[in-house]
């Protein structure tokens, strides 16, 4: 089956019915064993046992941003292709980016208190991830906020695309501005600065989370389907109403 | 030595984060699932009123 038959959205819930439950099992799976890593993990020669929360902070923080650009690259299938599925796919996607993104500034500042001494600082990073999670909340505002699907996609994939220029600005913005937040320790010329007994449970627990990015947004891309064919649905029952005119 | 304990002097910091994110995804998850039992009894609501859509008439499945 070539790419661009999934386009068809009825090809697409069929491909995703049985491939939901693997997903989510597989998810699981990978969350028990970084799970097991993480608790098992040892503490940090600075942090101690608060660089705990990095196996959480961390891969929602890499999240929020894969949301983010996500959303960018449906909007782009929206807007150039008019792609079927692209709006589906950005809609679905801008909850769970925005949930993913809350998780990094709430976990940020439950680390940042007892190792910054302070729950918030308005510093780059945080001020762009701040920001981040507010364009998510303006989007999904704006879905909910226009009637017509078709209408509100290529609004909200305008508003995603400009939105998009935070992304290297979170990126680096450790590395463009004096910041309280450390710099990349991770993702780096030179390659990670973290010991690999701290490495592999952040690359598990990141592996998990992505898992579970992809199980929900494939489960919430199907919701999104049905909603449509629900309001096609009503639609075609108000039409064939007597006295409606048509 | 308890969980708690063994995790140091900011214990209650490291139980939160964790804490947040279960309720997070749990909602995420509660969240999904209600919407996917919500949409499909709306649909049969439809069906059942004899509304379906031109090309499930034709393929002769549910919409």
């Amino acid at each position: 089956m070539a790419l661009i038959d999934l386009a068809n959205p009825t090809r697409f819930l069929s491909l995703a019915r049985p491939t939901l439950p693997w997903l989510a099992g597989l998810t699981a799976a990978v969350f028990a064993v970084g799970l097991v890593l993480t608790h098992g993990a040892p503490d940090d020669y600075q942090q101690g046992a608060t660089v705990k929360i990095m196996f959480i902070h961390v891969p929602s923080a890499w999240l929020g941003m894969f949301g983010w650009t996500l959303m960018s690259a449906a909007a782009l299938g929206t807007l150039v292709w008019r792609h079927p599925l692209a709006d589906v796919a950005a809609k679905a996607a801008a909850p769970i980016g925005a949930a993913f993104t809350f998780l990094c500034l709430v976990t940020g500042s439950l680390w940042g208190r007892p190792m910054w001494g302070t729950y918030w600082v308005w510093d780059a990073r945080l001020t762009s991830v701040l920001l981040l999670f507010l364009m998510y909340l303006g989007v999904i505002a704006l879905w909910r906020t226009v009637e017509d699907p078709s209408r509100a996609a290529r609004a909200a994939a305008i508003l995603t695309l400009v939105g998009a220029i935070n992304l290297p600005i979170i990126k680096w913005s450790v590395d463009w501005w004096n910041t309280l937040h450390q710099p990349a320790s991770v993702v780096k010329l030179g390659g990670p600065a973290i010991h690999p007994t701290i490495l592999l449970p952040l690359m598990v627990m990141a592996l998990a989370f992505t898992l579970l990015f992809l199980t929900l947004h494939l489960a919430a891309m199907r919701n999104e389907i049905l909603r449509r064919r629900v309001r096609t649905l009503m639609l075609m029952q108000a039409q064939a109403a007597p006295g409606s005119g048509s | 030595m308890n969980l708690f304990s063994s995790l140091g002097p900011h214990a209650a910091f490291i139980v939160a984060a964790y804490a947040v994110a279960a309720l997070t995804v749990a909602g995420l998850i509660g969240w999904i699932w209600i919407d996917h039992r919500a949409q499909k009894r709306r649909l049969a609501l439809l069906e059942m009123g004899g509304v379906t859509r031109r090309s499930d008439r034709a393929a002769g499945r549910p919409a």
